[in-house]
Parts: structure tokens; sequence; C-alpha cells
């Protein structure tokens, strides 16, 4: 999960990184009494999970409270790359002398984490990467040992920091490493660090990447989802626990494993070549178990998908065999029925694998009007894409 | 032969007595795999009836090394504890952990595997996020379903659990002499490379089927150690063609991020090294019909 900068910013300030004073708001009014409080001038930033919103014209200096409420005015509702800004952060103003960057990652060709600091911050560090590799100190940090006095002072070094913000600098790289281990990161990346007038390192914008799977340790990052970008039926997955993803096409899919529901997503593309060009409308992965009542709220999600108009089942049937799963889609169909959802859109299943034989047999016994089989992955996928163009 | 896994392994299973733990633990002892043991300290010196067979229970995965001589564990235990039980399992220096669990924070993977690199690497970790492995005929540490093939000349590695099923069922008139899923996560233990070097070191494999899917790089590189170090044929998929940028698909590490970690890098990079890769899963099991003849 990516957070918003003002989202990262207060993970630094809780574990001690330094960063200059705000606060996020959602309406120009509101931009006032923040400014005021900041001592009149402010920063306004559109909060986007996107780069380049500098260069979107979502940064702007206001002069003072009444400055701040226009800037917030112009800001607000903004379009950048397609997001829509909703928020903003009013930040206090600083005198900037020197822009660096510093980041800690998972390297996950390494297997490791992997520290990056340049000298060379404020700009996107990829073209940095790119123009000036040598200007951008890569260093590998042991999981085990992390990150040391020594190890940010190796890191400094490399990155060729200033001798007189050298300790300082080191200070913060140990703070930072904090809110990466403690808040279970796969990112925490600073650009720009900037050194002040008065000599001092600040984070001034930040950017933080968590990791879903230490939800379970991580209560308060429930609170950091921004649950109103999500789509409606994704939330709604979410909340029955399914591993569902919107996409734009029109043939729904629902498979058991990720892998499998990759390469379904793949094969319905190929076929939809042949038949309108249609694709596939969602990635839903319903896991090894595969019950009618997973199966159940996994197509009541799919059938209630506008832009769906045909759906593929694609079941390899390996620890649950085929006959469980072709039961399932059965008793899904009436549980469905029963709670008065009227399925509309035609059904192509693939099974294969275990007892495929006993399962086939079970929906063809059921006699669905709506639900067809086909016994190859191919075969169902051109079969799927097939009706979902005639429609 | 086989790689990793064979007739002679003796499995111990970390998370025994817990409900998927068990139901596959009866299902890999029926599938013929040489189970001497399970490790949970509350339940310590106690047996557990598997379908009539008597496994003990041990406190410790050394304990059970020490009474057992046990060479595999298979880990099935919840994401919170995972970390802790594969640390023990490097600590008993047990050659091989399959670590099956999925959900587990990726600090606690790096972590685990930077200690394993501290200790000098005597442990084998496939996973986590894996089905494990299986040599037909052989052994079965893990959840693969042991029915849908038989013995044979190919080699299987791949990051998907259901894709290697479809594989194993598309060729199960061939066999295979080892699968192994290595997992789908950002960090995994035992690599496409790890893997693809067993094989061709491995004189009853004949030909290697490799299964990738977007994200990370690991095929890029299994492409370009193809190409310096197999001389075995392999051949290719690669799942994810369709994903959007930025969209985790199902497995924590398949998330295409700009530019990298796109499925036609992939393909490309595979098929520079001479890999044939197919389509679908069903062209890329007739590619390997075709080679093995």
């Amino acid at each position: 999960m990516d957070l918003f900068e003002y989202q990262a910013r207060d993970l630094f300030a809780k574990h001690g990184v330094p960063v200059l004073d705000g606060e996020v708001i959602e309406t120009p009014e509101a931009a006032a009494a923040v400014a005021e409080r900041l001592g009149g001038r402010a920063v306004v930033k559109a909060q986007v999970k996107v780069g380049g919103r500098g260069k979107a014209g979502g940064v702007k200096l206001a002069a003072d409270p009444a400055d701040a409420v226009e800037k917030a005015r112009a800001i607000l509702g903004m379009d950048i790359k397609g997001h829509t800004v909703h928020k903003v952060m009013l930040a206090q103003t600083a005198d900037i002398k020197e822009e660096y960057y510093v980041s800690f990652l998972l390297d996950r060709a390494n297997r490791t984490f992997l520290a990056m600091a340049s000298t060379q911050g404020g700009v996107e560090i990829e073209v940095v990467a790119e123009e000036n590799p040598e200007a951008l100190a890569k260093i590998a940090v042991d999981a085990v040992e992390g990150v040391t006095p020594a190890k940010a002072a190796e890191i400094v070094a490399a990155a060729k920091f200033p001798a007189e913000i050298a300790d300082q600098v080191a200070e913060v790289l140990q703070k930072l490493w904090v809110v990466f281990i403690e808040e279970d990161a796969l990112l925490v990346e600073v650009n720009p660090l900037v050194k002040t007038g008065d000599g001092k390192i600040i984070a001034l914008d930040g950017k933080v990447s968590l990791d879903a799977n230490a939800d379970f340790r991580q209560p308060e990052h429930e609170a950091l989802e921004d649950k109103a970008a999500a789509n409606p039926l994704e939330a709604k997955a979410k909340e029955k626990g399914l591993n569902y993803v919107k996409l734009e096409g029109e043939v729904g899919i629902i498979g058991n494993g990720a892998g499998l529901v990759m390469s379904t997503l793949d094969v319905v593309a190929y076929a939809g070549e042949n038949h309108g060009g249609v694709k596939p409308a969602n990635f839903l992965d319903i896991g090894g178990g595969a019950s009618a009542e997973v199966m159940a709220n996994g197509l009541e999600i799919i059938l209630g998908d506008p832009d769906v108009k045909s759906v593929f089942v694609n079941v390899f049937g390996g620890i649950t065999a085929c006959d469980a799963v072709a039961n399932g889609i059965v008793q899904a169909l009436e549980l469905l029925s029963s709670k008065g959802e009227a399925v509309t859109k035609p059904l192509v299943v693939r099974l294969d694998g275990n007892n495929a034989e006993l399962g086939r047999k079970i929906l063809t016994d059921a006699n669905h009007p709506l639900v067809q089989q086909v016994d190859t992955m191919d075969g169902a996928a051109d079969k799927a894409a097939e009706l979902a163009a005639a429609k | 032969m086989a790689i990793f896994l064979t007739k002679d392994s003796k499995v111990i299973v970390q998370g025994m007595t817990g409900s998927e733990g068990m139901k596959h633990t009866r299902r890999m002892l029926a599938s013929g795999t040489n189970i001497v043991g399970g490790v949970n300290p509350r339940k310590a010196g106690t047996t557990v009836d598997v379908d009539g067979t008597e496994v003990p229970v041990f406190g410790t995965v050394k304990e059970a090394i020490e009474a057992t001589g046990a060479d595999v564990s298979v880990i099935f235990v919840p994401p919170a504890f995972t970390k802790s039980a594969v640390i023990e399992a490097i600590d008993a220096e047990i050659p091989l952990a399959v670590v099956i669990t999925e959900g587990v924070p990726v600090h606690d993977t790096a972590n685990f595997w930077a200690y394993n690199n501290h200790k000098g690497n005597k442990t084998r970790i496939i996973g986590p996020n894996c089905p494990g492995l299986i040599s037909p005929g052989q052994s079965n540490a893990g959840i693969i379903p042991a029915d849908i093939t038989k013995a044979g000349r190919i080699g299987l590695v791949s990051k998907s659990g259901t894709l290697t099923y479809q594989m194993m069922y598309e060729l199960s008139d061939i066999g295979f002499s080892s699968a192994v899923g290595i997992g789908g996560d950002p960090v995994i233990g035992t690599t496409h490379i790890d893997a693809l070097q067993a094989f061709q070191d491995d004189p009853e494999t004949d030909l290697i089927v490799m299964i990738g899917e977007i994200g990370g790089d690991a095929e890029e590189r299994a492409a370009a150690y193809i190409k310096e170090h197999i001389t075995k044929p392999v051949v290719g998929y690669v799942a994810g063609f369709t994903a959007p940028e930025g969209k985790t698909m199902g497995h924590a590490g398949a998330i295409v991020s700009g530019s990298s970690g796109t499925a036609q890098a992939k393909k490309e990079a595979l098929e520079a090294a001479g890999v044939k890769v197919g389509k679908t899963p069903s062209e890329t099991a007739r590619l390997a019909r075709q080679l093995i003849g």
C-alpha cells in the first residue's frame, strides 16, 4: 500500500525523523486557520499518489492565510495525471540551501534491503540513476544487522555528503531505518532531504509503501487506507475476503490460484483478438478451497459488475476435487437466485484435474440454462470471449 | 533420481497438529512420503494417529532430527510464527526447509534469509508462499496433489501452484522427475536458477519446464543463467501479459512497477536465451512434448 505524503510525514514524525509542521485539509476554507497557525506563510501541496505534481501545478506558495485559501481552492479538485486531488497539505516554508535524497527499500534480486543516497535530490531519482549513476550510492543493508551507526556512516560516505552535515544525515538515516522496520515498509524515501539556511537537515517530502502481509501486527495501518479511491467492486470484494482486481474488459474471470488466474486473463485477451477485442473484466482468485460460499461471493461480485458480459470460471482441481467445485457452482447459482439476484449473464465453466469427469457430470445434470462447459482452457476462453462479443 | 527430495528423504512437519498441517500430513503420507515426525512444543512426547500411522511429536526441530535423522521440514505455521519456525529449522541445520505459509511479511522472510546466510547457508529454503515440491513416486513435501502425474523425465520449476498442477496434468503421460513450486513472494529462498542448475545436474531429467510470472527480474536473471550454464532444453511460460501496472495480482510479488517486471520483457529475455516460450499453458505443454519426443 502506497501512502500519501502527509501520511508518510506522520510516520516520519512518529519515529523522530525531522519534518516541518503541517496539516492536511479537504476544503479551501480550512486553509486559513492552518496557515495562521503555521505563521501565515505556507506551502500548499496536493496529496496525490503520483510523481510530478510540482510540474503539474500541484504545489504553490501562499503568502498569507487568505492566499492559502485561494491556493487550496485552485489545487483541490485538480486532476494530476488522472488522480483527482481531494486533500492538500499545508506545511511550513523552509529556507532550502541544498536538496538531497535518501531511501531504504527491498532489493528483490539480492534478497536483502538496500539504502540509496545522493546529494542530488529534489529531482526524480530515476533521472539521476540514468544520467549520473555515480551520484547515486547504493549500499546493501543486512536484514539481521540493520542500519548501525557504522552502516549509516558508510552510506553517508558513499554518497559523499558534506562533512559538516554528515553526522546529522547519519542520524536521520538511523531514524528512517526505524520507520522502515517498525512500520513493515517496503519503501521509505525522502526526496528532498534538505539542508536549511541554519544548517538543519529536514525531510521535506517523502514516500512510504507498506507491506499488506504485515497488517496482522500493524493494526494502525488499516486507517491509512484510501477507502474513497478504491473501486466499489474492489472494496466489496475486500470485505468478503476475496482477492479481486477490477480491470477494463467484458469477460468476468473466476479461477483458483494466482498464477492460473493471471494466465486465464492472458488466454482470454488472446481469444478476444478474434472476437471484437473483448478483454478480461477482472482478476479474481478464489484460492485452493473454492467452497460454494466463496464461489457464490465471487459470482456475486462479478455478476454485479455492469461491464461484464460473460463469465469464465476456470478451475483446476488440485487439492479441491472438481466435483466439490461443481457442487459449489450449482449451490452458488441457487444461493444467488434465492437472494433474488437474477443471473442473466452466460457462464462458461472449464473444470480440469482431480475428479474432472465427475465435476462435469454434476454440471451437466444440473442443466442450468446459462452454464455451458468447455473441456480445455483455450477453448473455454474462446467461448467466453465469443459470448461477451455477441452481447 | 530427482532434485532436492527423494525416496530416502525423512520429512518432519512444523505445524503438523494445526488443521492445514494435519490435512496435508495425511495427504503426504498417503502419497508415500516418509513422514518421521511433527514438531509442536506443547505436544512434545505424544504421538498423532494419522490414518493408522503413529507419527511422533517432538518439542523442537533439533530433537526431531536427533531422534529420526530427519532431513526435510515442511512448515505450515501461521504467518505470525513463520519466521521463528524457519529460524528454528536453520538453527537445527536441517538440509531442506519447505515454507508453505502464505502471507509472511517480507521483512520476516528477508530476515530469515539473511540469518541463513550468516549461519553458512546450511539449509535450503523453498518458499514461502509455495506449494512445496514433489518427486513423483518417491516423496511429496508440501501440498502438490500427488495423483496428477507419475515419475518421468521432465523437471518443472514454477512460481505458481495451480500452474504447476496444470502443467503436470497436461504432461502427465510423460511424467516428472521433480516439480518445484518456488513461490510467488518478492523474496524467496530457492530461485528458478537454483532449480535449473539442479535439474541440469540430475541425470534423470531430460527437459526443464520453467514457469514465471510478472514482477521482479527473476526470469530475466534465469534467462541469463540458462544461456551460460544450462545445456538441457528449456521450455518456458510467463503469466501476466494483461496485468496492469501497479496492481498486485494475487501473489505479493506479482506486480508490474513502471516498465519493470513485465511479462513481455521476461518472455523476450527467455527467448533470447534459446528458451521456447509458450503463449498459453497448453501451447507450452505442446512445445515440451515436441522436444522430449
